[in-house]
């Protein structure tokens, strides 16, 4: 099953690595992972979405606690949770091309943030569904280039990952 | 204040952190980047450095100091190839949860990154096989660094870890003081099991019917031994231990089953397959120990499990009742609700129990025929045991001689086994055998190897001759790499691919060379007198390198075929 892990961690250089080679190193999947500081610089928010039986889920857990840089974790999937992804489109924008990508856009309530002479660059946030379903949904031909960032998570209400 | 105010450079800095932490001794071997650690080590006199003669036995016999002590080991290694060269040392530590503090040298902060002279990327390439790791990149974290390397490494479940300085690091100025305590907001490793876990352990095994505890290298590193033994003579109990655990309880008590595994007693791997509930103390289900998962799951049994590292428990096998904690303050706890509840035990029950192992154990599984031809390597552990009566510090390599020396030298006290178990690395027993005696000066140090392991670090014998270390080898030479003869003949249709060791060195002249006794045994017979020899008042002080020319084609019994369940084992032709 898809799990969403974030995780608290000391902004040091090489902890992202820690957590990458633990997840190599025991055969472990990463969908995807992100990672930026938090609001107190001397601490990085990492989330990432990785998918395993509950065993493994478990062990996956357990081995990021094990981690000395790792000062908290969260299964997001323990509780309710927020999901969203950022992507960057870059489509083709020509002739009939032009009406039907902005209308698309509008649709996923996507915003065009570049416009060239024969492209659009249209930035869409959602759930990884969303942004797979807007894909999905556009013309193979039509699309020159995308760039997701993968999924950020947070709890609702007051389910709070904090030190 | 004015303490604080003098100058030191990082050099001087890490000297004293090692004083504070009161290091006996470092191993190490100089180079480019450490020179000027090594120009302040020249400078003081209160820890003593030992020069090997390769880093990896430097890592090795840091790692057997600690282990025959529970004290931190420590390394010193030059960058690039020092470093590299430490890896396997780090790696066998690590792989066995041994406290190590190793200090590498590093090229220049300003050069880092530009593949200078003697470079490699040392946090990189130890990150998988250390507890943590830092890189020092200001003189003044010297000292909270080293002070936190310290405590993470003997904390919690142990482990090595390793810092880095750079060259200009070491010769930077600060002042010095050292943090008296240390705090790590994600790092707080749980001690105290919990209580209602506990209870709700103890009642299971008193409950019990065929009751079993298997305890693991974890009571040996936490200092639980004798919390161990009062609980298994307080319940009556059978128990049975790892490769790693051995000593961890008394061999030669009644309860003790003997070692199980792959190459365990026929009543220990019986008891653990056939036990209605178990106890796992400080052990981790290694593949190993319990064999093919599902055949161990087949047959229905409650586990409790404790262990001071929650990542541990349900990592192979699912875990009933779960207790992390240090396990000599949970095993005192499961005492004190002894002595306070005296629970009732099923004692029809635990008399049958005891009447079935009593019939598994009459198989005696660890018999062996005797020759007049060839010697029987078993016959020198059982003599090496008579002769030490049983108090030697025994370190081993890793094959065939390993599990002999496992099976045949019964060990009643705790940090006496030296080997490694986890990583399984050829080459540490005679490195081992020198962090041992370094520890314990007085005591009787033998090594048990085979002629492809101790060739793996055969360079170490200049290091005993600089420390006249009185270690005594005990060369098991069969001319076979064993163990792998042994896979080949079982599994391989007898197929001994690179197997065979040729073009063996005269032992005897090669010890003689390095200044230490040489003996060569061909005969059964006179395998009692050279061993009564070796370990004489006479032969005390000197290290003396016994090459017994054992039978080619013993093999180590009982055995369990990779893959296959405990109970599927193959026994000796003889039984």
């Amino acid at each position: 099953m898809r799990h969403i892990i974030s995780l608290l961690m000391e902004n040091e250089s090489g902890a992202l690595s820690r957590v990458a080679g633990l997840f190599s190193a025991r055969g472990y999947n990463i969908e995807s992972l992100t990672v930026a500081a938090t609001e107190d610089p001397t601490l990085s928010r990492m989330t990432i979405v990785t998918s395993g039986s509950e065993a493994v889920i478990e062990q996956i857990i357990k081995q990021l606690n094990k981690l000395i840089d790792v000062v908290k974790v969260l299964d997001l999937n323990d509780g309710k949770f927020i999901e969203r992804e950022l992507m960057l489109v870059k489509v083709k924008a020509t002739g009939a091309f032009r009406e039907e990508m902005k209308r698309m856009c509008d649709i996923f309530r996507g915003r065009i943030i570049d416009v060239a002479d024969g492209s659009f660059t249209i930035e869409l946030t959602g759930s990884g569904n969303k942004l797979d379903a807007f894909i999905e949904s556009l013309d193979k031909a039509a699309i020159l280039e995308t760039v997701r960032t993968g999924a950020s998570g947070i709890g609702r209400g007051d389910r709070i990952l904090k030190v | 204040m004015e303490q604080s105010s003098k100058q030191f450079t990082g050099a001087e800095i890490l000297i004293r952190c090692l004083h504070e932490e009161n290091v006996e001794f470092v191993f190490g071997y100089p180079g480019g980047a450490v020179l000027n650690i090594y120009d302040a080590i020249f400078h003081q006199d209160k820890f003593k450095h030992i020069l090997v003669r390769h880093e990896q036995a430097a890592l090795h016999a840091a790692d057997a100091y600690s282990r025959s002590t529970g004290k931190v080991g420590v390394a010193l290694v030059t960058s690039g190839p020092g470093a590299t060269n430490a890896v396997t040392g780090i790696a066998t530590a690590y792989m066995d949860s041994i406290p190590m503090v190793i200090i590498s040298g590093q090229v220049p902060t300003y050069a880092i990154g530009e593949d200078a002279f003697q470079e490699c990327d040392t946090v990189g390439i130890t990150r998988p096989c250390v507890k943590h790791n830092f890189l020092v990149k200001d003189v003044k974290d010297i000292a909270a660094t080293m002070k936190k390397a310290f405590y993470v490494a003997s904390s919690g479940r142990p482990g090595p870890v390793l810092v880095d300085i750079p060259k200009d690091i070491t010769a930077h100025l600060c002042a010095f003081e050292y943090p008296e305590t240390v705090q790590l907001r994600s790092y707080s490793p749980v001690t105290k099991g919990h209580l209602g876990q506990i209870k709700k352990a103890l009642k299971l095994l008193a409950e019990a019917k065929r009751p079993m505890v298997y305890s693991g290298g974890g009571v040996v590193l936490g200092d639980a031994s004798a919390h161990l033994i009062k609980l298994i003579q307080a319940l009556d109990i059978p128990i049975t231990s790892t490769l790693m655990g051995l000593g961890g309880f008394p061999a030669s008590d009644k309860h003790f089953l003997g070692m199980l595994g792959m190459h365990g007693t026929y009543e220990a791997n019986m008891a653990m397959q056939e036990c209605d509930v178990l106890l796992a103390v400080g052990a981790r289900f290694d593949d190993r120990v319990i064999g093919n998962t599902e055949h161990f799951l087949s047959n229905p049994r409650t586990i409790i499990h404790i262990d001071i590292d929650p990542s541990s428990i349900s990592k192979r096998v699912k875990i009933d009742v779960p207790i992390v904690g240090d396990v000599k303050s949970v095993l005192a706890d499961m005492n004190d609700l002894i002595a306070a509840e005296k629970p009732a035990q099923n004692t029809v029950a635990l008399a049958a129990w005891f009447k079935q192992i009593k019939a598994w154990r009459g198989k005696n599984c660890l018999s062996f025929a005797q020759s007049t031809e060839f010697i029987k390597p078993q016959y020198v552990i059982q003599k090496l045991h008579e002769v030490t009566k049983g108090e030697a510090f025994v370190t081993s390599d890793v094959g065939q001689h390993q599990m002999w020396a496992a099976q045949y030298y019964p060990f009643d006290k705790p940090r006496r086994w030296i080997n490694s178990g986890g990583l399984g690395t050829m080459g540490v027993g005679l490195p081992y055998a020198m962090g041992v005696q370094f520890a314990h000066p007085e005591a009787q140090v033998a090594c048990v190897t085979g002629e492809g392991s101790i060739q793996m670090n055969i360079q170490e014998l200049s290091t005993c001759l600089q420390y006249h270390l009185p270690i005594k080898v005990i060369l098991l030479n069969n001319r076979y790499l064993g163990m792998v003869r042994q896979w080949q003949e079982f599994f391989y249709e007898n197929r001994y691919s690179e197997s065979y060791m040729e073009s063996l060195p005269d032992f005897v002249k090669l010890a003689e060379a390095y200044g230490h006794v040489g003996m060569r045994i061909e005969n059964p017979r006179d395998v009692d007198g050279a061993l009564v020899e070796a370990f004489s008042p006479k032969l005390k002080d000197r290290f003396v390198f016994m090459n017994f020319l054992t039978d080619q084609k013993e093999n180590v019994f009982p055995m369990i075929p990779g893959g296959k369940g405990l109970s599927v084992m193959i026994l000796a032709e003889n039984l």
